[in-house]
């Protein structure tokens, strides 16, 4: 009753980073409310999944091992999720805002009829007052996402509904080994109590995963462009930057919507979250869902013709210019000084 | 062979132009500079149901949205582009809804529509970008779903096949019918107006757009039934209304706050060739780039 509840995501075995993230802010946040982490594990092949994460600090482990259950499907881990948490009555559940558990978490919330916010930046534990009925709620989850608006974070609670839930995205939350030597129970489900054979009625026919051919999230240099950087074929200049200062290039959602930069490139609170060692803003004005995800970088240079553009208020080094001017002779004196 | 299609639009501010024009000195949105849109992802589910339409002759394509009465626009949208029929889904009481009061609502005139075979949701609204209406409403109606579609391969009357775009891959699903599929804008882009079909709806009204106007041309509407879209309130698709809206949503907004980026001592440069230069020694001097 009334623990924190991790969805755990796992492929081949391996247990996906965001859901190690999730469970070292899960450990933190079970600290503050003085229960317990317990953490769901669905699929076949399940054999260490215990190691990998009882370090971090989970109380509890669920198994539904069967192997029927992966690769994921919707309907079957639903009806896992929903039974279980209607057994358990968990306070807090927290899934990844990825292609499954965008697919998962609502399905989930809409059979418990409980709240869920998506690609939360911030979580956090604190009292809540009911303006109308001025009821008192202790120790609900504070839910921080940037709204849409301008440059304003709106704060989301669940007074009334359990589970409170939320996604959060990859990177954005740290990972962290709690203790190399925590060990928590190990609870074997089983699977035929909590699943039926229409659960079953959708069938995979055919499944390719590559590993990704961009890899922004650990670069520790990063080129990024925005909408003011014009066209796809301006874009190349980023790419030429990035390319000789051995960086990748990232995109703004402006940029991205017009074109210039596939989907997998964007930075930010429903993008990916960075954080490099070197951040060059190319043509970004810096709007908050922007800024989400990159304002952990080390140094951060923009570059727009805009003095007052918004993301300079966060830079390093502001240059106010063109880009089409400007990353040219980035290149030729970066080339100049290092040979 | 015909088959009975729903495509879930919500009517949306163009987000994608905020910070070029739409900006007001104290860092907030004028709303009103933004026009509204179909949701973006909505037009590539309403063109998977007008392929299907393609195939399947006789096939109706009923378009559903909750909101105000000014997104009735988007019924007509739909329209000039091949569906058949539009709901608008509009009360007070819908008002303030969060996801899961949305898919409460637009799963109760699902049921007062009745009998579908394929349900069709954009992935995810550009205001919220959650993507969380379209599973919620599946769930309701406790029928499969299949979010990320890229494309409807094949479908009979028994089950679909269609094409998911993943993260960082693909997977060919099969599901039986009905089904709900939410798709992404990865798939193609939807058909622009017809002419024809502009010229024949340009007049469609729900009722209280036509109550609005000054001139009622009520012989046009009786002669032409096609014209009157549906306008649905709480009470006619049997919604219990502490279920709608504010009241029927468990997220609570605590509090809206203003973020006020920390002004970071920069270091401000012109485009000048010798400022450049001094920057990349600089960088490279201190280990940043190099
Ligand atoms: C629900 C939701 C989620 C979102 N998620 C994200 C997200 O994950 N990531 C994200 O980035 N955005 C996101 N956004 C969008 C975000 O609010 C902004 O609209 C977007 O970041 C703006 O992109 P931009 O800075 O490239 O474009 P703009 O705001 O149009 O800025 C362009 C900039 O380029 C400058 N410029 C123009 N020409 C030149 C030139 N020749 N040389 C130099 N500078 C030039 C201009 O001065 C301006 O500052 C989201 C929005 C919503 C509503
Ligand atoms: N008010 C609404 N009316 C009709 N469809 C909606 C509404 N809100 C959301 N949807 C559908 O659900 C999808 C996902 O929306 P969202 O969960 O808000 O990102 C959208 O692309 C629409 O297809």
């Amino acid at each position: 009753m009334d623990n924190l509840f991790v969805y755990l995501e796992i492929e081949d075995g391996v247990v996906a980073d965001v859901s190690l993230e999730l469970l070292t802010k899960g450990r933190s946040l079970a600290n503050q409310l003085g229960c317990k982490l317990e953490a769901v594990a669905i699929g076949g092949n399940l054999g260490t999944v215990e190691k990998q994460i009882f370090p971090y600090g989970v109380d509890v482990l669920h198994i539904f091992n069967d192997e029927r259950l992966s690769p994921y499907t919707t309907l079957p881990h639903t009806s896992i999720l929903v039974k279980l948490f209607k057994e358990e009555k968990p306070q807090i559940c927290l899934l990844g805002a990825t292609v499954i558990g965008r697919d998962l978490g609502p399905r989930v919330s809409s059979a418990l009829g409980s709240g869920l916010t998506a690609d939360c930046t911030s979580l956090e534990i604190g009292d809540h007052e009911d303006v109308k009925t001025k009821k008192v709620y202790k120790n609900l989850l504070y839910q921080i996402r940037p709204a849409f608006g301008g440059n304003i974070v709106a704060w989301i609670v669940n007074p009334d509904h359990r589970p409170q839930m939320a996604t959060v995205r990859e990177g954005v939350m740290k990972k962290e080994i709690y203790s190399p030597i925590y060990t928590g129970e190990i609870v074997e489900h089983n699977v035929n109590e909590y699943v039926s054979d229409e659960d079953f009625v959708v069938s995979i026919i055919d499944r390719h995963v590559e590993k990704s051919k961009v890899n922004i999230k650990n670069a520790s240099i990063i080129v990024s462009g925005g909408y003011g950087v014009g066209s796809k074929e301006n874009f190349q200049l980023l790419y030429e930057l990035a390319d000789v200062l051995g960086g990748e290039v990232g995109a703004s959602r402006a940029a991205v919507d017009a074109g210039f930069a596939e989907h997998e490139r964007q930075i930010g609170q429903t993008g990916v979250t960075v954080h490099p060692k070197l951040y060059i803003a190319c043509g970004i004005s810096g709007q908050i869902q922007h800024i989400a995800g990159m304002q952990d970088s080390s140094i951060i240079i923009s570059i727009n013709n805009d003095p007052y553009a918004p993301i300079n208020n966060i830079a390093d080094y502001v240059i106010v210019g063109d880009i089409e001017r400007v990353i040219p002779k980035m290149i030729k004196y970066y080339k100049k000084n290092t040979k | 062979m015909t088959f009975n299609i729903i495509v879930l639009a919500k009517q949306v501010p163009d987000t994608r132009n905020v910070g070029k024009d739409a900006m007001k000195a104290d860092g907030t949105v004028n709303r009103a500079a933004l026009p509204a849109i179909f949701n973006p992802e909505d037009l590539n589910a309403l063109e998977q149901a007008l392929g299907i339409k393609d195939q399947y002759p006789g096939s109706k394509i009923t378009v559903l949205t909750m909101g105000p009465v000014r997104a009735a626009e988007i019924l007509r949208e739909g329209l000039f582009r091949g569906a058949d029929d539009g709901v608008l889904l509009t009360d007070r009481a819908f008002a303030g809804a969060d996801t899961l009061a949305t898919s409460y609502a637009l799963s109760m005139a699902i049921r007062k529509i009745g009998s579908f075979d394929i349900i069709l949701a954009g992935r995810q609204a550009i205001d919220g970008d959650t993507a969380q209406v379209g599973p919620q409403v599946a769930e309701k109606l406790g029928i499969p779903q299949i979010t990320y579609a890229e494309e409807i391969q094949e479908i009979d009357s028994q089950k679909v096949r269609v094409k998911r775009r993943l993260e960082n891959g693909v997977e060919i699903v099969e599901c039986p019918l009905p089904a709900l599929i939410t798709v992404n804008n990865s798939a193609r882009a939807c058909r622009p107006r017809n002419a024809k079909l502009l010229q024949k709806y340009k007049h469609a009204r729900t009722i209280t757009e036509r109550q609005a106007e000054s001139i009622d041309y009520i012989d046009l509407y009786s002669s032409r039934p096609y014209l009157n879209l549906n306008e649905w309130s709480v009470v006619d698709v049997n919604a219990d209304p502490k279920l709608c809206g504010l009241s029927g949503s468990p997220t609570k907004v605590k509090k809206i706050e203003n973020v006020v980026f920390q002004a970071k001592e920069s270091k401000r440069l012109t485009e000048s060739d010798e400022e450049i230069e001094e920057l990349m020694k600089e960088l490279i001097r201190n280990h940043t780039i190099g």
